[in-house]
């Protein structure tokens, strides 16, 4: 584990702005299910808990003009990039107001503004995506670099070694960055990916830069983002994370994760990032009960005023139905 | 004005493309120094450099998603799958990722991307090498979908499609590559999307097709004409948008209508033509709308069988006189 004088680059704030995300994304996420219960947000329902420490300590390295392309469980990775919680709240309720207007829901969060290049609900996708992302920044001979997440579940699809290949043939300026919470959907990754334990090393085949992470550890997997980030700037080619880490709910808010054996759960209950991160602010003297009561009280009010907005914003217009398909026509079928 | 090769056509404005914009690239399988499966891209290599023509490895996904995610964020790639029976393998890219992500993201990005890709039967390439399923893509919101039958309206068509900002399904045939055809006469020639030619006129009998097919419908109508049967040849050139109404307005002045389509025939694109002709001209029909499709089969190598399982001029003829003359 880090010590502060291992990060001397990180202000009070700023290690505060950390905890404070990962307690927001947490909040958020509890939020986001009290309002499924009460029918507010319908469909599927993919919350970040126990995965905060990767989204605020990975996005938190990169520069404003680079870019994001994540999976369905994209809401953490959303208010780590700035995203409003109000928008994403609101989007989760397939308001008018949510980041993607309502079209596109939990799953499919993006923000042109924020370079947030969006949610990809269909696994693996997004690793094509990212490339082509990346293709386009060393084409223009810029350097900005593309992050990209996804999950376990990912590495077994055809589309996650076609993408590692083309980036790595390509010299191209991505980051593949794995959150491996050991279950795809409702399957262990013990059973279903040979490299479940070693799986950084499946970016040896691809002659790529690998590296393993403790992705419940805020600072370490800043600290390694930081350095990957450099390198990839620098024209080092792409590079490929794994960050172990565990869902501490099931796959979906419609799934009771039953499926998992009682002292995985609490192995990793125990190693929950954000009381892990308390305590370190607090074991190294930079903050104190009074600085994390503050701060969880000001989140509590964040998380209230998004439902607050999602709940009170308006739904699309009805008429908006047909907008949006594409640019320059309005799409065919249109009712007379 | 000259003659040129429906070839030509494409290299011509994929050249002219690369010439004329510095964020257009070609990327796709063996485009590179090989010169394209078909040959459209042969000297490319040579003279705009590996930079812009990229020879991709054999992962279709990556092609297409490499050119979704390159045109997210204001490129205009230009990508090529070998055949449109390899376009099964990026599914999820052209389905799932391109035509839905301007939709998706609330309009916040578009998706200008191009996929060049080659369609049809009649090659003798066997059954995984001889589909039509521009028809399947044209049922996708989201994207466009052109299937250019000469070389004129692949030059007219590309055109137009370069000045869209959503992804493009541009399917070229495979046996009209070496078919010979006017070129326009100017630089600015365009043919507007969702607007099909009429290629003859007539007052019996509509015939109706795209690509190799709107051929084939031309050439059946040459051969009725010596009969004293005159029909419109109607080429739709374009799927999605499809101008019906030009379907429409001709089925309404000829009464009756056969549509001729190289897939088969159950699932097929031109259920979709007979749905809107009973829908928009059902009171103006003397006759039930038919159809000349493929075979039920995955098409077979030998060749009489392969024509067998193809629609053919005389096929065309057949059935329109059956339209007509009720016989």
């Amino acid at each position: 584990m880090l010590k502060a004088a291992d990060v001397p680059d990180l202000t009070k704030d700023d290690l505060l702005g950390f905890y404070r995300q990962m307690k927001l994304i947490r909040e958020f996420e509890r939020e986001s299910e009290r309002q499924y219960t009460r029918g507010n947000i319908k469909g599927f329902l993919h919350v970040y808990n126990g995965e905060e420490a990767i989204a605020v300590g990975a996005i938190n390295t990169l520069r404003e003009d680079d870019y994001i392309v994540t999976h369905y469980r994209d809401h953490g990775q959303a208010l780590a990039r700035g995203i409003g919680s109000k928008e994403v709240m609101a989007e989760l309720m397939g308001k008018a107001t949510g980041c993607s207007n309502g079209k596109g829901g939990s799953m499919h969060l993006f923000s042109d503004e924020l370079n947030f290049m969006g949610g990809y609900a269909i696994v693996g996708g997004q690793l094509c995506i990212a490339a082509g992302i990346a293709l386009a920044v060393q084409y223009r001979g810029d350097d900005q670099v593309v992050l990209c997440f996804f999950g376990d579940g990912a590495v077994n699809e055809g589309e996650f070694h076609e993408a590692m290949n083309l980036a790595a043939i390509w010299n191209l300026p991505v980051i593949f960055f794995c959150e491996h919470n050991l279950y795809g959907m409702g399957a262990s990754s013990k059973e279903t990916l040979v490299m479940w334990d070693s799986l950084h090393e499946m970016a040896a085949a691809y002659g790529m830069d690998r590296y393993e992470v403790d992705g419940n550890d805020v600072l370490e997997v800043r600290d390694l983002m930081q350095k990957i980030n450099a390198d990839v700037r620098a024209g080092k080619g792409p590079a490929f994370v794994v960050a172990r880490t565990y869902r501490l709910r099931g796959h979906s808010v419609a799934d009771p994760a039953d499926y998992r054996p009682d002292d995985e759960v609490q192995y990793w209950e125990g190693q929950d990032p954000i009381p892990r991160f308390r305590d370190w602010l607090t074991d190294e003297g930079i903050a104190t009960v009074e600085d994390f009561d503050e701060i969880d009280a000001s989140v509590d009010e964040e998380v209230v005023i998004a439902a607050e907005f999602g709940e009170s914003s308006p739904w699309p217009e009805p008429e908006e139905l047909y907008d949006g398909v594409y640019t320059d026509r309005p799409t065919e079928g249109i009712p007379t | 004005m000259s003659v040129i090769t429906y070839r030509d056509a494409v290299s011509s404005v994929l050249r002219e493309a690369l010439d004329e914009d510095e964020r257009v690239f070609l990327m796709g399988e063996d485009i590179g120094p090989y010169g394209g499966a078909f040959a459209v891209t042969k000297g490319f290599y040579e003279r705009y450099g590996k930079h812009r023509i990229k020879d991709s490895p054999l992962a279709e996904s990556v092609i297409v998603g490499a050119g979704v995610g390159a045109a997210m964020v204001g490129l205009r790639p230009v990508v090529e799958l070998m055949t449109i029976n390899f376009s099964l393998l990026a599914m999820d890219q052209i389905v799932n990722h391109a035509a839905k992500i301007r939709y998706m993201s609330g309009g916040q990005f578009s998706i200008p991307l191009i996929i060049r890709t080659v369609t049809g039967a009649g090659a003798s390439v066997g059954a995984t090498h001889s589909q039509s399923f521009e028809g399947m893509y044209a049922s996708i919101p989201g994207l466009t979908v052109v299937t250019p039958a000469t070389p004129r309206d692949v030059i007219g068509l590309f055109r137009s499609c370069r000045e869209l900002n959503d992804p493009v399904m541009f399917v070229e045939h495979i046996l009209l590559y070496g078919t010979r055809g006017d070129a326009p006469d100017t630089g600015d020639y365009r043919v507007p999307i969702g607007k099909a030619d009429v290629r003859r006129t007539g007052k019996d009998i509509t015939l109706c097709g795209y690509s190799r097919m709107a051929n084939v419908a031309e050439q059946a109508a040459g051969i009725l004409a010596q009969e004293g049967i005159e029909a419109d040849v109607i080429d739709l050139r374009t799927l999605r948008p499809l101008d019906s109404e030009t379907l429409v307005n001709s089925v309404k002045k000829t009464h009756r209508a056969l549509m001729v389509e190289e897939t088969t025939r159950i699932g097929g694109f031109a259920g979709e033509l007979v749905s809107q002709i009973q829908e928009d001209a059902f009171d103006y029909l003397d006759a039930p709308v038919g159809r000349v499709a493929g075979a039920e089969v995955p098409m077979p190598y030998s060749y009489p069988l392969e024509m067998a399982a193809i629609p053919s001029a005389d096929s065309v003829v057949a059935a329109a006189r059956k339209l007509v003359n009720g016989s």
